[in-house]
This record gives C-alpha cells, sequence and structure tokens, in this order.
C-alpha cells in the first residue's frame, strides 16, 4: 500500500467521523448509504468476483433483520405479546437494556445467517449460471411470502422494532444509528480488502472464469464457494440487523425481503460501479444513492417506473460500469501495461 | 393447517380437478417461454407481467360491455405487438449476451409493468365475469366453474393450433431451424432477427392467451406476475425444452400441488410453496446430476 492510498483512507475514514456533524440533516441519508455500499461491496464478493450472480442476498438480509429485532425484544419481553398488539406501548426498554439487546441481536443477526449460508450453500451453490439465479430468486420471494405468514414475528401486519431509549431525542438516535452503520462499513471494508489481496479472490476469479478448468487444476471450488456466500451473508445480515433498528418497523415484504427493492438495488448498484473491482460497488452505490434521493422525490409515485427504466438501461448500455469504462480509457491507472501501436490499432478498428 | 382433505374424498377430488384446469393453463404460459428460451436462449422474467398485462385487456373489454371471452381472440392480437415492441427496444440488444444481463434486463421489464399496470388499472383485485355458470359432479359436492373448463379447453386448442403451426409453417420452420443453430440457419438464409421478432412476439401472444383467460377463471392483480413467471419457469426446467407432452403433464402437476398447498398449508403459504417447491427442485436435480458429475446447463 503506497502513501496516496493511506492518506485517501484517512481522508475518508476523518470525513465518514465528522459527517454527520457536518450535514447534521442527512444523518439518516448517511446510514442508508453505509448500508447499501456494505450490500453492495458483499455482493460484489458473489456476483463481481466468483461470477454467481444472485437474487437471494436479500434473505441474509431480512433474516438479519427480523433476527436482530426479535433478540433485542426477546431478551427482556415476550416476543408474541410484542409484536400482537403494538407492545412498544407498553413495554419500554431502559437504555442499557436497549443497547444491551442492539449488541446481542446484532451478534446473532450476523451469526445465524453465516450459519444458515454455510447450510444451504453446499445445495445451491452446486446449481450453475441462470439456474443459480433462478433459485435464489425463488429463495428469497419465498422467504418473503413464508414470513408474511408466521404469527410470532408480526405476520401481515408488521413488526415495530424496540424505539429508542428517551436519551437526547432524534440527534443521538440519528448519531448512533449513523456511527453503528459507518462501523459496519468499515469492518466490511477492511474485510474484503483484505480477502482481496490473498489467494482465495484468485481462486473465486478463477471460478468465475471456467468453474471447470478450475476444478480440473486441483482447487475444491464447493469449499470456496461456500466459504465466499457466508462471508457475504455475515455482512448482510449485519446491514439487515442495523437496517431493521433505523426503519424502526419491519415488513416481511415490504422492508425485509424486499426482491423488488433492496435485493435489485445491491445488484444494480454494484453493476453500475462495476463488479469485480473493489471500489466499483462502493462508487456504485454513492452515485445510485445521490441519484435516488435526488430524483426519487421529483418522479414522486413514477419511482418503480425510473428503476425499470434505469436497470434496463444500465445492463443493456453499461454493463461494465463505471470501472470498467475507466479501465478501459485509462489501463495505466489500472496497472495494466499498454502498448501503445496496439491501443492504437485496435482504436482505429473500432 | 387443515386436514380436511384427506376425510372427505370430495374435496381431494375437488382439488385434483381443479388443480388440473389451473394446470393446463400454466401450461400453456410454461409452452410460450419454452419456446422463446429454446429459440433465444433467454429466460423472460416479464413473462408473468405479460399474462397480467393480457389479463387485463380482457378485463377492459369486459369493463366496455363486451363479453371477456372475446379478449382470447383480441388479447393475443395487441400483445403480439407489444412482444414485438419490447423485442425491438430491448431484447435484441441482450440476444447474444451473458444469460443474466438478459435475465436482469427483463426483471427491469417487469418492474416497470407491474408499476404502469399499478397506474393505468389500479392497485384492486379485479375479475372478468364471464356469467358461464356452474356445473356440479358428485352429487352437488364438487363444483367446476364453467369458465375453468371453458379456459382448460381454449388452451389445449390454442396450445394445438401452435403446435401444428410450428410444424407445418415456413415461420415455424424457420423457428426450429434457428432453435437447433441460429449460425447455420442464418447462413441458410433464414432472418435470425425476424424469426427471434416473431418467437417473441408469439410468447407474448401466447401469455396474452392465458392472461385473458386468467381473468375470467381467477383473478388478476398488478403485482401477481412474478408467481407466473416463476411456475412456468418450473414446468420448463421440470419438462426440459422442447418437450411438449411433458409441459403439459408438468403444469397438470404443479397445478394439483398448488391447490393441495392451498387447503393444507392455508392460502397464505400458496405462493411461498410455489416458489419453495422451485428450490426444491433445482436442489434435487442438482444432486442427481452431481452423482454423475454433471450440472444444469
Amino acid at each position: 500500500m503506497n502513501k496516496n492510498s493511506w492518506i485517501l483512507y484517512i481522508g475518508i475514514l476523518v470525513f465518514g467521523l465528522v459527517a454527520p456533524f457536518i450535514f447534521p440533516a442527512f444523518k439518516v441519508q448517511l446510514s442508508i448509504l453505509c448500508v447499501l455500499i456494505v450490500l453492495a461491496t458483499t455482493w460484489n464478493i458473489q456476483g463481481g468476483e466468483m461470477g454467481y450472480n444472485t437474487f437471494g442476498n436479500i434473505l441474509f438480509y431480512g433474516l438479519g433483520m427480523y433476527l436482530c429485532a426479535s433478540v433485542q425484544v426477546g431478551m427482556f419481553f415476550p416476543l408474541a405479546e410484542w409484536t400482537e398488539s403494538g407492545g412498544e406501548k407498553t413495554f419500554v426498554h431502559t437504555p442499557s437494556q436497549f443497547f444491551q439487546g442492539m449488541a446481542a441481536g446484532l451478534v446473532v443477526a450476523a451469526v445465524v445467517p453465516t450459519i444458515v449460508a454455510g447450510l444451504i450453500g453446499y445445495a445451491i451453490l452446486g446449481l450453475r449460471g441462470h439456474y443459480f439465479a433462478i433459485c435464489t430468486l425463488g429463495l428469497g420471494v419465498a422467504a418473503g411470502e413464508i414470513s408474511g405468514g408466521i404469527e410470532i414475528i408480526g405476520a401481515g401486519q408488521g413488526f415495530t422494532t424496540p424505539p429508542f431509549p428517551n436519551i437526547g431525542g432524534l440527534e443521538a438516535r440519528g448519531e448512533f444509528f449513523y456511527f453503528l452503520s459507518f462501523g459496519a462499513l468499515v469492518l466490511t471494508f477492511i474485510a474484503v480488502r483484505a480477502i482481496y489481496t490473498t489467494r482465495f479472490r484468485l481462486i473465486l476469479n478463477a471460478i468465475r472464469d471456467n468453474e471447470d478448468k478450475a476444478e480440473a487444476m486441483g482447487i475444491e471450488t464447493m469449499k470456496y464457494k461456500i466459504t465466499g456466500w457466508m462471508i457475504s451473508a455475515f455482512f448482510c445480515g449485519l446491514a439487515g440487523g442495523i437496517m431493521g433498528g433505523l426503519v424502526g418497523y419491519i415488513d416481511s415484504t415490504d422492508v425485509a425481503f424486499d426482491g423488488r427493492e433492496m435485493g435489485v438495488f445491491m445488484v444494480l448498484m454494484a453493476i453500475l460501479g462495476g463488479k469485480g473491482t473493489l471500489w466499483g460497488p462502493i462508487i456504485g452505490a454513492t452515485l445510485f444513492h445521490f441519484f435516488k434521493e435526488g430524483f426519487w422525490t421529483f418522479f414522486l409515485g413514477w419511482q418503480y417506473v425510473a428503476l425499470g427504466v434505469l436497470i434496463v438501461v444500465i445492463v443493456i448500455y453499461f454493463p461494465e460500469g463505471l470501472m470498467g469504462w475507466l479501465r478501459e480509457k485509462y489501463p495505466e491507472r489500472f496497472g495494466e501495461v499498454v502498448d501503445e501501436a496496439d491501443r492504437k490499432a485496435q482504436v482505429e478498428l473500432k | 393447517m387443515d386436514f380436511l382433505v384427506f376425510q372427505y374424498p370430495m374435496i381431494t377430488i375437488q382439488a385434483c380437478l381443479d388443480g388440473l384446469l389451473l394446470g393446463i393453463l400454466f401450461a400453456l404460459i410454461a409452452y410460450g417461454m419454452a419456446l422463446q428460451w429454446g429459440v433465444m436462449n433467454i429466460i423472460n422474467i416479464a413473462q408473468g407481467d405479460l399474462v397480467i398485462l393480457g389479463g387485463y385487456i380482457a378485463y377492459f373489454m369486459y369493463l366496455y360491455g363486451i363479453h371477456p371471452a372475446w379478449g382470447v381472440i383480441v388479447s393475443p392480437i395487441i400483445m403480439y405487438f407489444v412482444g414485438i415492441a419490447i423485442y425491438k427496444l430491448v431484447i435484441n440488444k441482450v440476444v447474444d449476451r451473458d444469460l443474466f444481463i438478459s435475465i436482469l434486463a427483463t426483471f427491469g421489464i417487469s418492474i416497470l409493468f407491474m408499476q404502469l399496470m399499478n397506474f393505468a388499472f389500479g392497485a384492486d383485485v379485479v375479475l372478468a365475469n364471464s356469467g358461464y355458470g356452474t356445473t356440479m359432479l358428485f352429487d352437488n359436492n364438487v363444483v367446476l366453474p364453467n369458465s375453468k373448463i371453458f379456459s382448460a379447453f381454449i388452451s389445449i386448442v390454442f396450445a394445438i393450433c401452435l403446435v401444428v403451426y410450428m410444424k407445418r409453417s415456413k415461420l415455424g420452420r424457420a423457428i426450429r431451424a434457428t432453435a437447433q443453430n441460429a449460425r447455420a440457419a442464418k447462413i441458410l438464409g433464414v432472418d435470425t432477427e425476424k424469426v427471434y421478432a416473431a418467437t417473441f412476439g408469439i410468447n407474448a401472444a401466447l401469455c396474452g392467451v392465458a392472461g385473458a383467460l386468467i381473468s375470467i377463471t381467477f383473478t388478476i392483480h398488478p403485482y401477481m406476475g412474478l408467481p407466473y413467471t416463476i411456475r412456468s419457469f418450473m414446468i420448463v426446467i421440470v419438462a426440459g425444452l422442447g418437450n411438449l407432452p411433458g409441459v403439459a403433464m408438468s403444469g397438470m402437476g404443479l397445478g394439483i400441488f398448488e391447490e393441495f398447498a392451498d387447503y393444507i398449508l392455508g392460502t397464505e403459504f400458496r405462493i411461498g410453496s410455489v416458489f419453495l417447491l422451485l428450490v426444491l427442485i433445482l436442489v434435487y436435480r442438482r444432486f442427481k446430476l452431481s452423482r454423475k458429475r454433471e450440472y444444469l446447463k
């Protein structure tokens, strides 16, 4: 790592730490941005590096959301009564209970989806290409439909997460969730960056480029695929747990297992930025969030129409993403050796 | 949980018959999917939304006082052109590319259609009343709406027409040739671009027929598209591409499964069970193939 990148990282870290105080009105938006970056980055491990395009990471996100809230409530109060009749009015978390519950909830929200990914990974990661994509799409929708029928987590009427204790009001709530999600973002970035410098990333890329050949070279691809999926699930679950607390209300198909929104967003963000790169999903998520927040109000009511058009346009005209485009334009910056004559010839060919 | 279904054989018969008639409709949609999957190697996530759009065409005829059964004729004609338009705007740019690109692009179309239909027709569950009455069987213990029998009959008629058309006509032969080997067909003078457009149009028209029938027999709603896509995908992977009797059989099987899931698990888990069944079927096929060190292609 050279000096310039250190300056960049420290600059981003400092900016992240002071951002809620510079833009106090946008704390919630910034927290959501952090969660979106985590989701896009972890999707990229799957879709970008491993070549297993999944619609199913929403499963871990929603699972984490429900688990975190359930643990936070269930540790101190009866869960069934809470969800049945708006229990948040009768039972009140003291500040220490709230934070203890949140901590325990986040641990469960990260660990259980990881285990689930490990368990179902062997069965599902044996599918390839579009079968995998459709299977994970089915998994996500099935989870939403089934969780919408389970009474104890609120069924169709939703689940209100514990409200933030009455200390410091809205400001403290915003700062708490911002730093929580920023912490998750930093953790994810460090982990993913560390992974990407190891042999593990090369193996994932080998699986993406040609799985049969990777197997023939003696790589136990299944082991690595499952590990990759478990890493994705860990951070997705964590992000889900934080998002549940931030939104304050969990609905099975509109918030938790929202394949139509969050499930597509994470794919779109990674593709927009450029899949298979470290910075691509981060840039893509940031751009997407700015676009979404800037134009969603402008399109009021037509968001999904805009979203549909956006997906089609990005996928057809911009499948390599921003990083892919930059890479084609300035290959030297990406450490590729360029033969000038060859490049000129290629430009002429085009 | 309701185990009434095992105690009263009449309910079992009812569920089987309902499922059978429903399954024939699913098979029609799946046939369209198999056609375009085989020819263009594209999985169309917007399949279900085309079905629902076709249903709304019939529903609108009903609203304007025309008998919705005429939708079976009108809807495919409109849907054919909708299909061609979608092909020209989007699909022809993703035909030769990575399969995931086509899945994602059609997913975008699906979201777009869903929302546009929501704006145009409202978010209410609607049905077009055909006024066909019901048929009672087994001492009035089994109730069969005539509209269901009508829809199954029409589906079979359309499927047979299409099979004959594919076998006999010039375009049908070109479509089959393109499905076998697009490059060779091109060399021999088949305009594959036109064939692709026609295939997608025929697929959309089949969806239109199915949608019109669904609006008569069941209900339609802007957001109900995705389950139809998943059902047809499931039927196609169970039956395999180009296996028409298989598509019909697995369609009926799925219909019966759904009716029983509805009775046993409850209506709220009906859609969930369809999606779970998809996952189970894929996982089952995966383990069966992995014994021979193969995978689903």
